[in-house]
């Protein structure tokens, strides 16, 4: 338990959600038949009191680091208003967290209260509260403090994801508020440029299958190490001798050793049952592309650009509220298009219209959930191109805000 | 109320309208001594603590659970939960319940099929039988009308040959076969041909009241609460079953079935071969879930209103087969030493039409392999099947299960068992929380109770380490609660690997329109589950029977260069069982507390 709890509260750090000093250290609790913590702090006490009503096995505190305290605290507020719930729409809350819930003081009975019913809960106590400062998310796990560190980590991408897309379309339509224009300059700063230079990778043909492995471990690094994804989503995958050697489900893009299944294109081993739940769509890309890498992150502006649609034409179309699964429209971000499309292989699966868009070009975004990139030989051109649709989805936004913001 | 000998009689019960939702309200009672029924209405208090299925049902046999397994005064138990017969997903399974003939501990099973559903709506929450029939006798139930009919020429037939005659069409059809007319202890209840309550024996506590079976249909309707909500909760579930790779995967259990494991189990060094000697089979390739897909064709079909489907019906000039589960495929290839497919389908279809459960049958079949020194023919293998179904020579032996025949032969440590019931295809030395799973599992060898698998396995919700003890104490005892709660609800298992009690609670939110949460739900699975605990205390159980076979602690697996199987570390393994006792509630001897019973409100009685 040691052991996790210090791994996952590294992770945080690594990820930028929390700092090794200060406020936004995070605090990360595991329960076995004793309770250990990573470290001292005044927050245990209270901590304490929810292991002792909850049938839990481990507990994660963060108050998360700029930009994401500040947009956080700020949606909350818009909860709190409201039905005390932010509601993202992006893929990760809509599948795994449905919605976040929101209390306004940090009181054991309250965080009890909601962690009986959800995966976390977030204290935003605003001005309030003199003795603590937040925002902070508090989440649980029943297996593992990877849990904890899993949920807090889709709460900040859905919660960043969820400000600017809000306050897009918040400028598209006039509702735009003098706080909201406050925190996106005041958070400006924290949201660096993507990294440009391209890094190294294995150079193809890969002569051996640990070749093939090292360079898949290698990708996966390298997709985090960019902040194209938050280490716990994405997939990576490459196609060697009539076979698919993918990362797990659930496995962390930067810790792929162990956590590749090969996946004969024969069907003659089901070993591929624990591979990544896109495996259906990594397959069909292959074959109807004809590459070789494919790469999957969440890199957040794509994904925020994703949702942005004409507020006119959104008012008049019948799938309004259906955009993740039924948007009926052609779009395209330069030349890489957007699609609708749900995890996994549902009746509305991404694996039903991804591999096709990719056919047209060599990069694809799913609707509110990440970025798809293809490589022809090697995982360098699907890394490279990953970056590059990154990176002008990240200028059209801000382009389009200047803009908005003009007139 | 009846007189035997009659040919049939039939009783036609008033209901009065209930004002629930989600539960119907009504619990059928059926006494064969005296052929009576009577119906039992609890409240809405009872029905929201006890949940349904496993819950409900273990209410009715903690009141008669010091009582010998064949006592007259026994109950079985067939339940249904607030959730069947409404769109939450899987929620088509009923329970069974009663003592177990195999190991005297509670003994219970899911079964999938139809009969749930059509119990559920007829208008019955669950079904108490108690007393015995003097002759053969078949229980029908269409809504309020209850027959008993009379099945003396039913009595010796497979429970193949009952579903023709029977023909059941719409109706759910539960019947028995000829295993538990004979005694063995094993037996099986087959529902709607396919579908096995198997495990604890509880087709010879049917065959015991003389009930050759039970034919149900139904034609009222659950009242849900809220539909919108129901509705709204059951996308959740479908959206994050569809994100499982092992459920709806290209390789999970929709299109494989639950054969689809066997890869994985070899690939792990996982696969108990040679009666537990060894965990790897060198012929698992080509035994494999896509070995008899390529053979059978298989199409999916499962339990009345599941999505996932996760049974397989294959074919085979021109015959229809339901395949082999992965337990199965795993027992009658590496357990027992053959590597034949067709031996598998026979095999299992011959299980299913005897009535007698596969796992434990192959592992009595290896149990006497290992002592005999005696390898098996496929041809061999079925007389031997024939032999136990028919209790003729050694099958009279072999019929008693593991334990008991190991012991007759004088050699106990062959038995591969826990407090009597056989140990399924997981290989304990591969998953150390499944070691600690089966130890504790209050029916005995069974990898279900806590199901660790989900994560040492399936990654799911996140991987957790499963070479080592670690936090595995409070995770197995979460889960057996969650199992619990599962089986009482009703919900299938499989679906957990993908959503959570947090969808869960919202479904029964809006079926029974009563507020809870995924945390209250778990309160009432430790309920549920430390009634068990209670009830086998009561027969004499305690840590002693808390462990695993010898040969665990002693012997290693079949180790590969990047996979090390090395014997469990006995002292690491009683530390963990330690922790399990303290997390649960109970003495170091694994005893139930009088203070933990009356803090979870349940009956006590001194130990
Ligand atoms: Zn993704």
């Amino acid at each position: 338990m040691e052991q996790l709890v210090n791994k996952y509260a590294n992770k945080l750090i690594q990820a930028r959600l929390g700092l090794n000093s200060g406020p936004s250290q995070p605090l990360i609790g595991g329960l076995d038949d004793t309770l250990v913590w990573n470290r001292k702090a005044d927050e245990t006490r209270l901590l304490e009191n929810v292991f002792k009503e909850l049938d839990i096995n481990s507990l994660v505190f963060l108050k998360p680091r700029e930009p994401y305290g500040s947009l956080i605290n700020f949606l909350a507020e818009g909860a709190l208003k409201s039905n005390g719930l932010i509601q993202p729409k992006d893929c990760e809350t809509r599948t795994f967290l449905h919605d976040l819930p929101v209390i306004k003081k940090f009181c054991a009975g309250q965080i009890i209260q909601v962690l009986k019913k959800r995966k976390s809960v977030i204290i935003a106590p605003g001005k309030t509260d003199d003795n603590f400062k937040g925002p902070a998310i508090v989440a649980h796990g029943m297996v593992s403090p990877e849990q904890g560190f899993v949920t807090i980590s889709s709460v900040c991408f859905a919660s960043f994801i969820k400000f600017f897309t809000d306050y897009l379309e918040a400028l598209q339509t006039g509702l735009a508020t003098a706080d909201a224009h406050d925190l996106f300059d005041s958070i400006i700063p924290y949201v660096k440029p993507i990294q440009k230079k391209m890094p190294e990778f294995i150079p193809s043909p890969f002569p051996t299958e640990e070749t093939v492995y090292s360079a898949i471990i290698e990708a996966g690094q390298k997709t985090v190490e960019y902040e194209l994804v938050d280490s716990y989503f994405g997939n990576v995958s490459y196609f060697w001798n009539e076979t698919l050697y993918i990362s797990q489900t659930g496995s962390s893009l930067d810790e792929l050793g162990g956590c590749i299944d090969p996946v004969p294109l024969d069907g003659s081993t089901s070993a591929g049952l624990t591979a990544s739940s896109e495996l259906t769509a990594h397959l069909a890309t292959i074959s109807h592309t004809r590459c070789k890498a494919v790469l999957h992150g969440h890199p957040k502006f794509s994904v925020i650009l994703s949702m942005d649609c004409d507020p006119v034409e959104k008012a008049a179309c019948n799938f309004k509220e259906q955009c993740h699964i039924k948007c009926p429209q052609k779009r395209l971000v330069g030349c890489t298009p957007i699609v609708p499309g749900e995890v996994g292989t549902g009746p509305f699966g991404l694996c039903n219209t991804l591999p096709l868009a990719l056919e047209q070009a060599n990069s694809a975004i799913v609707y509110g959930h990440g970025l798809f990139t293809i490589g022809k030989n090697n995982f360098s051109d699907a890394f490279r191109t990953m970056l590059e649709v990154e990176d002008l989805c990240r200028n059209t936004y801000f382009e389009k805000v200047r803009l908005l913001r003009k007139t | 109320m009846g007189n035997s000998p009659q040919r049939s009689w039939t009783g036609k019960i008033k209901r009065i309208r209930t004002y629930m939702h989600g539960w119907a309200g009504n619990i059928l009672v059926i006494d064969l001594t005296k052929k009576s029924i009577e119906i039992e209405k609890p409240g809405l208090d009872i029905f929201n603590r006890y949940v349904g299925g496993k819950g409900l049902g273990g209410r009715y046999l903690r009141q008669c659970a010091t009582l010998p397994w064949d006592h007259p005064d026994m109950v079985i138990c067939i339940f249904t939960g607030p959730l069947t017969g409404t769109i939450s997903p899987t929620s088509g399974r009923a329970h069974i319940l009663s003592k177990s003939p195999l190991t005297g501990l509670v003994g219970d099973s899911s079964v999938g099929g139809k009969l749930a559903t059509r119990l559920k709506r007829a208008g019955w929450d669950g079904i108490v039988i108690k007393g015995k029939s003097k002759t053969p006798v078949g229980i029908t139930i269409k809504d309020n009308r209850v027959e008993f009919k009379e099945a003396s020429g039913l009595w010796g037939l497979d429970t193949n040959a009952v579903h023709k005659q029977i023909r059941p069409g719409n109706a759910s059809l539960a019947s028995i076969g000829p295993a538990a007319e004979n005694g063995v202890r094993f037996a099986s209840i087959i529902v709607d041909r396919h579908f096995a309550a198997g495990r604890s024996g509880l087709g010879l506590c049917l065959a015991q009241k003389k009930i050759k079976y039970l034919l149900v249909d139904g034609t009222g309707h659950s009242k849900v609460k809220n539909p919108k909500k129901l509705k709204e909760a059951r996308e959740d579930i479908l959206r994050l079953t569809a994100a499982s790779p092992a459920l709806m995967g290209q390789f999970g259990f929709t299109c494989l079935g639950t054969g689809a494991v066997y890869d994985l189990m070899d690939n792990r060094r996982m696969m108990p071969t040679d009666n537990f000697q060894r965990t790897r089979f060198e012929h698992a390739s080509r035994l494999n879930a896509a070995a008899y897909a390529k053979t059978y064709g298989p199409k999916k079909h499962g339990c009345l209103g599941c999505h996932i489907l996760c049974k397989k019906i294959g074919t085979r000039n021109r015959q229809s087969m339901a395949m082999p589960e992965f337990e199965t495929m795993s027992h009658f290839t590496a357990l027992i030493g053959c590597a034949n497919t067709d031996l598998v389908i026979k095999a299992n279809e011959r299980c299913n039409c005897f009535g007698m459960d596969t796992i434990s049958v192959a592992s009595t079949l290896a149990c006497r392999r290992e002592i005999t020194g005696l390898d098996y023919t496929p041809d061999k293998v079925l007389s031997l099947l024939d032999d136990i179904a028919f209790g003729k020579g050694e099958g009279k032996d072999l019929a008693l299960g593991a334990k008991k025949y190991a012991k007759k032969m004088g050699a106990p440590q062959a038995a591969m068992a826990v407090k009597g019931m056989e140990l399924p295809a997981y290989d304990p030395r591969g998953a150390y929380g499944m070691a600690l799973g089966y130890a504790l599992s209050t029916r005995g060898g069974c990898h279900l109770r806590a199901y660790p698998i989900s994560h040492e396995i399936f990654r799911k919700p996140v991987a957790t380490d499963r070479f080592s003890f670690s936090g595995k104490a409070r995770i197995i005892k979460i889960a057996e609660d969650l199992n619990a709660v599962v089986d009482s609800l009703i919900a299938c298992k499989f679906t957990f690997f993908a959503a959570s009690l947090e969808e869960y609670a919202t479904a029964y939110e809006a079926v029974t329109g009563i507020e809870t949460s995924a945390q209250d739900l778990l309160k009432k699975g430790e309920c549920i589950y430390y009634n068990e605990r209670i009830m086998n205390a009561l027969n004499g159980f305690d840590a002693n029977d808390d462990d695993l076979p010898d040969r665990f602690f002693t012997e290693a697996g079949s180790s590969t260069n990047n996979i090390c199987i090395p014997p469990i570390n006995r002292d690491v393994f009683l530390d963990a069982r330690k922790k399990y006792y303290d997390i649960r509630g109970l003495t170091i001897n694994g005893m139930p507390l009088k203070d933990k019973a009356q803090t979870l409100g349940l009956l006590w009685n001194n130990l």
